[in-house]
């Protein structure tokens, strides 16, 4: 099992300079097991972008078992009732789908600050703060729907329908809500002048697959209601 | 070497402070021994339940002394109501599936081992990793809450079946608050272990140092790897299913409890739920649990043995696609468990069918190691001999499972003790082997003091033959259709079987008992052991290549660089050795 050796390894400046954190940094520029080292490129994803995409892939899981907990639900007994979702979630898959269009736009504006083609700081900061309130809306108009559900005499318990209802909003609200909190941390960061391209970055993924997320669960209320 | 960045030194400054050292540190290397020592806690609780089961089992009628302390309803007089010896079975089995075999090989030794054995100086974001552990240790004080509600911890095994575990306080003891307080922590366990896999994920991805390409990582490594990606499509399955029974339980839902279920005389209020539907969401879950605990084993034992036989396996890369390959099958499996559960004939043939096929893999890895073992001059330790008793036990183990994977024969054998028999030597005593090889072997890496080998060696042949003296018996027992659960052998057709039951209950003791070697030798160690140098075994892997203990920063502000293969042994060195260390830029010349 012998290996060839490599040229000894130069010290990669450009890489000090700007890296953030430890080791190589990225799968995509390691060392190749037959190359030169200065053949690398050290521009790599941060561990928050991948994070992010490891933790989408656990909610995907933990909705795909929802969702296959509602279909064998369905089919287990005789008790499943139509009910009509509250026309609210209309809204309030609006006001989510325009929040995901501010936060690009949010996203472009932070890149131009902070490459210094603009100097205002108030023009991303308050796209950011736009979809943070329309994120917020957005929970409270859920809020809303269950009330509605309620005032229909819809509650947790009243059947299957109306608990996978609750069960589904709520946890996505929660997930929500979470991406709030992401949200809360990219502006206090620009305000501080701290923030990340892959904070912002690994936010608005999340952001995003908030808004797909959201889409299939209504489609799938839709659909099975 | 090359030096790390300004930034990346401020990335982990030294902690300063007993809490922050110590207690809230997002060190891994301090949260790796966090879960072990959490492990070793929950093991001597599990281990100690399984004691007073197996005396109860044999002198049912006899008091155990000091019992009516821990519960004056569940064991009045000291001896053990039926319903008790359930619930003690319920906690045995959660304390040790997830509390033991989760934590100590995965996260305990994963958390430690991990980062250093790819050059980084921490996992990728330390703040989860601490999150993980504090969850993690909530979870057990959450379960271990449910010995001090009144009527004591769930009977409903730890596989929580439902309705059993969905009606509430009238299906029994222990089903009211105890279940409860159950279905809580599991939901905060997978919490917890989801934050742990996500982390591991994206360390081994992004933060492996110049020159660690994925086919230089060592077996370790990859073990741990691949089971975070199992862990963290597993947990994400567990924990809508428990957020759900916790749902069906206090909020009074229907999901898995069906209609028309009358208790004691009651009708109960719910409607149209699917018992089966729990299992299906569980055991998707629970079978990936299963390779949770073994693969990170496999790592460990493949890079012990490798540094004792003092050559590579046959085929590195066979080992870690066959790992991959028990990874992604695991998830196709689960039905095996639910081969009488009343689901369609049908599926049973389809689930059977992967579970044979997923013994092609582990099969690959067994005679890898055997091939590479024939012919070598195995350095005898205690850890490469806990590590052979771990192929031992697997193969042993291993082998009743083909039995289990065939409906027909499994209709016979399901809920007896060949069951119990069979997974605990292939999932619990081959892990706990495992987790003992681990031990003796990376101790000097993690205290900087030597264990003693004499103490460790007795320690083994203590833990084999006891073991096996233990598990062997039960499957016998289970071909003598003796059912699992049962508190007592009052039955006639059972009562010639008492005298295998006497013999294991001794053979339980004793062996138990031989597990205080180990924990004096661990504490006597950890404090008056001889001292440790940086590479005591003459191993080739990054963590060797730092101090015993490691610096907080793992490589002393430094990151190495890797120019081989994680196992050079059995070469010519310049300095005359048999080996060549990863980040030794010299090359390496065959012997």
């Amino acid at each position: 099992m012998a290996t060839t050796v490599h040229e000894p390894p130069k010290i990669d400046r450009r890489r000090s300079a700007d890296a953030g954190q430890s080791g190589n940094r990225g799968w995509r520029n390691l060392v190749p097991a037959d190359g030169s080292l200065r053949a690398v490129d050290d521009r790599s994803p941060e561990p928050a972008t991948t994070g992010i995409w490891v933790g989408l892939a656990a909610i995907t899981m933990s909705f795909a078992a929802f969702t296959s907990a509602l279909v064998v639900r369905q089919g287990s007994g005789m008790d499943w009732r139509h009910i009509s979702l509250p026309p609210i979630l209309y809204l309030n898959t609006l006001v989510l789908l325009a929040s995901g269009v501010t936060l690009e736009v949010a996203r472009r504006r932070v890149a131009r600050y902070a490459r210094g083609i603009s100097s205002e700081i108030a023009i991303p900061m308050s796209w950011l703060c736009l979809t943070l309130s329309l994120g917020l809306l957005f929970v409270a108009g859920q809020y809303v729907a269950w009330l509605r559900l309620r005032a229909a005499g819809l509650y947790l318990s009243t059947n299957p329908t109306s608990s996978f209802f609750y069960v589904l909003t709520a946890v996505h609200a929660l997930h929500v809500t979470g991406g709030l909190g992401g949200l809360i941390n990219v502006i206090s960061k620009l305000i501080r002048s701290v923030l990340r391209r892959s904070t912002l970055d690994a936010t608005s993924y999340y952001w995003h697959f908030m808004g797909i997320l959201w889409l299939y669960l209504l489609l799938l209320l839709w659909m099975k209601f | 070497m090359h030096d790390m960045s300004a930034h990346a030194a401020q990335h982990h400054a030294p902690p300063q402070g007993f809490i922050r050292k110590h207690v809230f540190s997002v060190d891994h290397k301090v949260i790796g021994k966090q879960y072990y020592a959490l492990a070793l806690v929950a093991v001597v609780t599990g281990m100690v339940l399984s004691w007073l089961m197996r005396i109860h089992l044999v002198w049912p009628n006899s008091p155990i002394p000091g019992l009516q302390w821990l519960s004056k309803v569940g064991a009045p007089g000291g001896i053990m109501t039926p319903e008790y010896y359930l619930q003690l079975m319920t906690m045995h089995g959660t304390i040790m599936v997830f509390f033991v075999l989760t934590t100590a090989p995965f996260a305990g030794f994963g958390n430690y081992f991990l980062p250093i054995q790819i050059g980084a100086e921490d996992m990728a974001f330390p703040r989860f990793n601490m999150m993980s552990f504090w969850v993690t240790f909530v979870a057990f004080c959450v379960l271990v809450a449910a010995f001090f509600v009144p009527e004591g911890p769930p009977l409903s095994g730890w596989t929580a079946y439902a309705p059993l575990s969905a009606v509430g306080g009238v299906a029994g003891p222990g089903q009211g608050m105890g279940q409860n307080l159950w279905g809580i922590s599991i939901a905060i366990f997978c919490i917890g272990q989801l934050l742990g896999s996500l982390n591991f994920i994206a360390t081994t991805l992004d933060l492996r140092t110049k020159g660690m390409t994925l086919g230089r990582m060592p077996i370790s490594t990859w073990a741990w790897f691949i089971t975070s990606c199992i862990g963290l499509t597993a947990f994400a399955v567990l924990l809508p299913a428990c957020i759900l029974l916790i749902l069906d339980r206090v909020a009074g839902t229907s999901f898995f409890i069906p209609a028309n279920l009358v208790i004691s005389d009651q009708i109960q209020p719910h409607s149209g739920g699917s018992p089966l539907l729990w299992q299906h969401l569980f055991w998707f879950f629970g079978h990936p649990e299963v390779y949770i605990a073994i693969v990170p084993a496999m790592g460990i034992v493949s890079h012990i043995l490798i540094n004792s036989m003092r050559k590579p396996l046959l085929s590195h890369k066979a080992v870690i696609y066959s790992m991959m390959s028990i990874g992604f099958l695991s998830y196709m499996v689960y039905g095996h468990h639910m081969f009488v559960s009343g689901m369609n004939p049908f599926s049973a043939l389809v689930f059977s069918f992967p579970t044979l096929i997923i013994t092609i893999p582990a099969t690959i890895i067994v005679l890898i190691w055997i091939g590479s073992l024939y012919g070598s001059r195995l350095q005898i330790t205690a850890a490469s001999l806990f590590a052979l008793g771990f192929i031992s036990m697997f193969v042993s183990g291993g082998v009743s499972g083909f039995f289990l994977a065939q409906p027909s024969i499994d209709i016979y054998l399901h809920a007896t003790y060949f069951v119990v028999g069979h997974f605990h030597m292939v999932m619990g005593v081959a892990a706990m082997f495992g987790i003992f090889a681990a031990t003796y072997f990376w101790f000097p890496k993690m205290t900087g003091r030597m264990m003693s080998e004499p103490l460790g060696k007795l320690h083994f042949w203590l833990s084999l033959v006891g073991t096996y003296c233990i598990f062997m018996p039960f499957h016998y027992l289970g071909l003598a259709a003796n059912v699992r659960r049962y508190s007592s052998f009052v039955n006639e057709y059972l009562q010639p079987l008492l005298p295998v039951h006497k013999f294991i209950t001794y053979a339980a003791l004793l062996t138990g008992g031989a597990q205080l070697i180990f924990l004096y030798n661990l504490i006597h160690s950890r404090f008056w052991g001889k001292p440790a140098p940086a590479n005591p075994w003459n191993c080739t892997s990054l963590e060797w290549t730092t101090p015993s203990p490691p610096p907080f920063d793992n490589f002393g502000g430094k990151h190495p660089v890797v120019y081989h293969d994680p196992y050079q042994y059995g070469v010519k060195s310049s300095t005359g050795a048999d080996y060549v260390m990863q980040d030794s830029p010299e090359e390496v010349k065959p012997a």
